[in-house]
């Protein structure tokens, strides 16, 4: 009885997450899948807590106390930190598969051997492995984004790099395979810590050499692992809704991580192996150019004549926390009648929809957040590119250096524009390290400092200039 | 068919069905993601994050049942950990996706 009223929660807990990633789909029902959400969620909790077998309830109450405790704070984060959030939740995600499979693994060990068929093995040590790679991975991924001290920034390479980790993860895989085929022997219970250790290191190794431009699909891929290590619980526990929910979150993983593969035209496997940082030193040096720079009064009486200006946002936008700044910029134009939108790049910031959450934040209507396809169309049209904080996105070398590490990727078409300005806050090429050919063209001119600065100096000029006291 | 045999065909029946799950679940997946607005990529991510925490499933019994008490501690943790995507995915992404609006806040920018 009780077994068939918890299946078939799971089950409406099932039709409910699909509802919510459904809902989803457009920004104006976006909340109420919020609501299915954690309605399967919640049905889910209280029916596998209904079960007869859960016997200790102190330690569920104390450990969902811990969960809340810790989960609330990490909810509030300011929005620039939303990419290391992500990474440290995919980091307990993954911890969670790991620990539960270990759990299981010496639970049946000790109490049913008879339960550790091939096929669940094979489970365990999938959900191990990618479980304990997802953490460790995702935690360097956090530390990297959140710049932690000792995790370093720039994507780090040494001789043989590839060679060694898939040298660490093929004898993680060769254990796996000695402990499916014989997984009560003397020596198993001494061997599964092993691979344990080795998941844990690779997923290390395998976000080191891997710099911030890359980020969003680094997010991406280990989001898909997650949803995959949860997949393999599922199998691993014999329980369709954990499969069912695992695979909506590997596939949204794996469809995010397309889409930003596509949007640097670039291939997962060059992503993980490429080590983007290496190819870039080679390119830094050249014959000297010469940069325009223009004042803030100039600047403003350029947008002031314009009757359609678009801003590129990018991550030193989220850096320099310039998007209310921005909102500032975008009413002081709107209201001179000047038709303003948002040029966004899926790869600009550190995570898939990364700036238009900061732009939404700043109350910027969504209507106005144009996606690259649709904009580039408008570009010949637009009065005045404003870029802002991004770099590779609107570096035309995409289009026209071959030897460019970004050769290849599409870009915003900035160049199009009559008049360009770029708001940098140095000389230094951005994170990817090339220099940026936009910069020099004949229409381009630069802003240097701070965003922050600079768009409330400009906005500051336009609202003192505009006959408003 | 003695109990060792049953024993023996029962996970591999269950193997197929839960492949069979996984596979469409996949598929149903893809095709609901597809369609998500790319406004959203981050909210998705986070509400991805939250429902995959279903592993708060696996914990709960393993953390509750009358198995060793060393188990139950790694199931303990990883309840712990899933308890905390749960309540920071959801809450998080609740809070992103109230800023999205269509129209800005009335009174100001004095758009015509």
């Amino acid at each position: 009885m009780i077994h068939g009223l918890v299946q078939l929660a799971y089950i409406v807990a099932t039709g409910l997450f699909v509802f919510a990633l459904h809902w989803m789909n457009t920004p104006a029902t976006a909340r109420r899948g919020v609501f299915a959400g954690v309605g399967g969620m919640a049905l889910a909790i209280a029916a596998t807590w209904a079960q007869p077998e859960v016997v200790h309830h102190l330690w569920i109450i104390l450990a969902l106390a811990a969960g809340v405790a810790v989960g609330v704070p990490l909810s509030r984060v300011p929005l620039t930190a939303v990419p290391q959030r992500t990474a440290l939740s995919h980091a307990f995600g993954g911890l969670a598969a790991g620990l539960v499979g270990t759990a299981k693994y010496y639970l049946w060990l000790g109490e049913g051997p008879e339960n550790l068929t091939v096929f669940r093995m094979i489970a365990i040590i999938v959900e191990i492995i990618l479980g304990f790679l997802t953490f460790t991975g995702s935690l360097m991924a956090a530390g990297k984004l959140q710049e932690v001290k000792w995790v370093p920034q720039r994507p780090v390479t040494y001789p043989l790099q590839n060679v060694t980790n898939l040298a660490l993860l093929g004898i993680a895989v060769v254990v796996g395979v000695a402990l499916v085929l014989s997984p009560t022997a003397a020596w198993a219970p001494a061997v599964f810590p092993v691979i344990i250790v080795l998941a844990l290191a690779f997923g290390v190794l395998l976000i080191i050499p891997i710099g911030g431009a890359d980020m969003p699909t680094v997010i991406a891929i280990l989001n898909a692992y997650a949803g995959l290590s949860a997949v393999a619980m599922g199998f691993v526990l014999d329980n369709k809704l954990l499969i069912t929910a695992g695979a909506l979150d590997g596939s949204s993983g794996l469809i995010l991580a397309v889409i930003m593969c596509k949007a640097m035209n670039r291939s997962f496997a060059n992503v993980l192996f490429g080590a983007f940082g290496q190819v870039q030193q080679a390119k830094a040096s050249g014959e000297e150019k010469v940069y325009k720079s223009e004042s803030i009064e100039g600047a403003g009486q350029v947008l002031e004549q314009a009757s359609q200006v678009v801003i590129i946002p990018g991550y030193g936008m989220a850096v320099a926390q310039a998007q209310h700044k921005v909102r500032e910029l975008y009413d002081q134009l709107k209201k001179r009648g000047i038709g303003v939108k948002f040029a966004i790049h899926p790869v600009a910031g550190r995570m898939p929809g990364h700036m238009n959450v900061l732009l939404a934040e700043a109350d910027i209507p969504y209507t106005d957040l144009v996606e690259m396809d649709e904009i580039n169309a408008d570009m010949p049209q637009t009065d005045v590119a404003l870029v802002v904080g991004a770099n590779d996105v609107v570096n035309p070398a995409a289009r026209t250096e071959k030897t460019s590490p970004i050769y290849g990727m599409p870009i915003i078409d900035a160049d199009k524009a009559r008049t360009v300005f770029a708001i940098k806050r140095s000389k230094n090429p951005g994170f990817a390290g090339i220099d940026n050919e936009l910069y020099f063209s004949d229409k381009t001119w630069m802003l240097f400092g701070d965003a922050k600065n600079v768009i409330g100096d400009l906005v500051k000029q336009l609202s003192g200039g505009s006959g408003l006291h | 068919m003695t109990p060792i045999e049953a024993a023996a065909a029962a996970p591999a029946a269950d193997f197929w069905g839960q492949l069979y799950v996984f596979v469409l679940a996949s598929f149903i997946g893809l095709g609901v993601i597809r369609r998500v607005s790319r406004l959203l990529h981050t909210p998705l991510m986070s509400i991805t994050n939250a429902i995959s925490a279903i592993a708060v499933v696996g914990s709960i019994i393993v953390t509750g049942a009358d198995y060793p008490r060393p188990i139950r501690v790694l199931g303990a943790i990883a309840l712990f950990a899933s308890m905390t995507n749960i309540v920071s995915g959801f809450l998080i992404t609740d809070r992103m996706l109230k800023m999205f609006k269509t129209d800005t806040r009335p009174g100001e920018g004095g758009r015509s």
